[in-house]
């Protein structure tokens, strides 16, 4: 009967704090996570500091290292993705809510759920074997002779470049962003399209007029999150990339984004110097993810909250 | 008034915007078969007996399988789920019954922010305190990678299956007595089940597919593996290299990788889906 007694009174706040410590080891993870970054790329931001962010050299010869080719790289293979990848998932998204018959729905959703589900090594793969050559037969060459007068579109026409990496990136993100818009535009209370419809509208009026700007800021959360998953995909770019330090005004040309020189360089590393600057690469990275990560959620909450629409 | 032609106006716009969606929808679609398509035909070409039995031929020889990769991949996987699983399950219930308050707010942030962490500077950080301590890269520091990839999910799914349960049914289990623990162990848990054994599932098929977090932890190797202290071979690294290589048959090889990651996980994806699908009929 003690001892019955003695667990009642100890097994709640054990349960509790136990499962707290495990709540709190979430936290430490992260923070350790950061610090240890931090700490061990303080030799090259001791060595560059802030150039770092505004050099474009790449020199392990030298020892002198700037984080502006890996930068750009991911920035504008992000944005690639974006342009590609948001005008997409909205039909994709638009059509599974609003378009679709109603039997076809769920097939279609799971469908695209399994694209989500593809690891990214596999992407890359396919991107390098099957989309390069693809792109260096056709796509390039029509590219280059109706848009070569901009610098975007001419250049070497080797099918791996930023242009391709942009598009592998876009497809990985497509299933993502187009199921969580999907989500936003179900959330649609029926009773607003059905008196937009009752007025005459037409299918397209009560998108525009209607479900896009009540799930406004849900669909900005869903691209923010697409953008968060592109910044940091490493596999499904490193194939494709070129992996070349050098910055060009050609999307065909090869560059490198932050992910794919860590995948290339990190265990070749070979001085001091040249690993605290790759950390340091990592530790930007890990800060860009997490302050649109960070945006997005909070943009989300606000959505969530009361009278946030 | 709506004249004629503002009409048709209207019904054009419409009729266009509908046909880009069908069309993007298609599209997706399309991609969808062409990769799985690419991915099945070239892959099923590698896949064989040996495939699955034998050791890595060496380049320029005949034959040979990734049976080490294999046996490592499923290893890794299950230690970093065995690790994973419980931390998850334990803070998505402080989440859940004990997080209204501001440590609860700030843990949930905290993974989601996790959940999108770029999983190669996962690895990074593994290899900086347990790679580069000790000097070797080992089976541990890659299932540690996996481990905290998976955490956050876990944690995550565990919290919104455990509050889709009605405070009734607490209500119910703790007037009869019973200590809040034993509610959670006996009601929620039991209740919750096919929930989160969906979500771990999803997890669980998510990290199958990882490579990034293993490059700079547990690293690759040709042979059977000698225990979690050394490299242990794998199928994403292992894919990644033969794919990278310059020999057709690792090529193969690498596109029989792709087959077996892909079918796994989009098995697990599908058998969850379904799961969840029994659940919320019934």
């Amino acid at each position: 009967m003690a001892e019955q007694r003695s667990l009642r009174a100890w097994g709640d706040p054990l349960f509790r704090g136990l499962t707290r410590t495990f709540a709190v080891g979430i936290l430490l993870l992260l923070g350790t996570m950061f610090f240890m970054l931090w700490q061990e790329s303080a030799a090259s931001i001791d060595k560059f500091g802030w150039h770092f962010l505004t050099s474009a050299s790449w020199n392990p010869v030298l020892e002198d290292y700037g984080a502006l080719v890996a930068i750009t790289g991911t920035l504008v293979s992000t944005a690639i993705a974006l342009v590609v990848a948001v005008p997409i998932s909205l039909g994709i998204a638009l059509f599974l809510a609003e378009i679709a018959p109603k039997a076809l729905r769920t097939p279609l959703g799971v469908a695209i759920e399994l694209l989500a589900a593809i690891p990214s090594i596999v992407y890359g793969m396919w991107g390098l074997f099957v989309l390069a050559p693809l792109m260096s037969d056709y796509v390039q060459p029509l590219l280059s002779s109706t848009l070569g007068f901009l610098p975007f579109f001419s250049g070497p026409e080797m099918g791996i470049g930023m242009l391709t990496a942009g598009l592998v990136l876009a497809l990985m993100i497509v299933p993502f962003i187009a199921s969580v818009t999907r989500d936003v535009f179900l959330m649609v209370p029926t009773t607003l399209k059905e008196s937009a419809y009752g007025l005459g509208c037409t299918t397209w009026e009560v998108v525009k007029d209607i479900m896009i700007p009540y799930g406004r800021k849900g669909i900005f959360g869903a691209v923010f999150l697409g953008l968060g998953r592109a910044l940091g995909e490493t596999m499904a770019i490193t194939f494709v990339i070129g992996n070349a330090h050098r910055l060009s005004w050609s999307l065909f040309a090869p560059g490198n984004s932050i992910a794919s020189t860590l995948a290339n360089e990190f265990t070749e590393a070979d001085s001091e110097l040249y690993t605290s600057a790759l950390i340091e690469l990592g530790l930007l990275l890990f800060v860009i993810t997490f302050v649109i990560i960070g945006l997005a959620q909070w943009w989300m909450r606000r959505m969530a909250a009361p009278g946030g629409h | 008034m709506v004249t004629p032609s503002l009409l048709a106006g209207r019904r054009a716009r419409n009729r266009l915007v509908i046909g880009l969606s069908v069309m993007a929808a298609g599209l997706g679609l399309v991609m969808l078969v062409w990769i799985l398509g690419d991915v099945a035909l070239r892959g099923l070409s590698a896949i064989n007996w040996d495939f699955f039995t034998k050791l890595p031929a060496p380049p320029g020889e005949e034959g040979g399988g990734l049976a080490n990769a294999i046996v490592g991949t499923l290893i890794l996987t299950a230690v970093a789920a065995l690790v994973a699983i419980p931390f998850g399950v334990m803070a998505g219930t402080y989440l859940a019954e004990f997080g209204n308050s501001r440590l609860g707010t700030a843990v949930r942030f905290v993974s989601d922010l996790l959940v999108s962490a770029p999983s190669i500077v996962v690895g990074m950080f593994v290899y900086l305190i347990l790679v580069a301590p000790t000097g070797n890269f080992s089976g541990w520091a890659g299932a540690t990678a996996l481990a905290i990839i998976m955490v956050p999910v876990v944690t995550r799914t565990t919290e919104e299956m455990l509050r889709l349960i009605p405070s009734e049914m607490r209500e119910a289990a703790l007037a009869l007595g019973a200590p809040y623990w034993k509610m959670v162990a006996s009601v929620l848990y039991r209740a919750a089940a096919t929930g989160m054994m969906t979500g771990i599932m999803l997890a669980v098929a998510r990290v199958s597919g990882e490579t990034a977090p293993l490059l700079f932890t547990t690293l690759n190797s040709p042979y059977w593996m000698e225990g979690m202290n050394e490299p242990v071979a794998n199928l994403t690294v292992t894919l990644f290299n033969y794919a990278m290589s310059p020999y057709d048959d690792w090529q193969t090889m690498a596109w029989g990788a792709a087959f077996l990651i892909t079918a796994s996980i989009l098995i697990m994806t599908i058998t969850s889906r379904l799961l969840l699908m029994k659940r919320t009929k019934s």
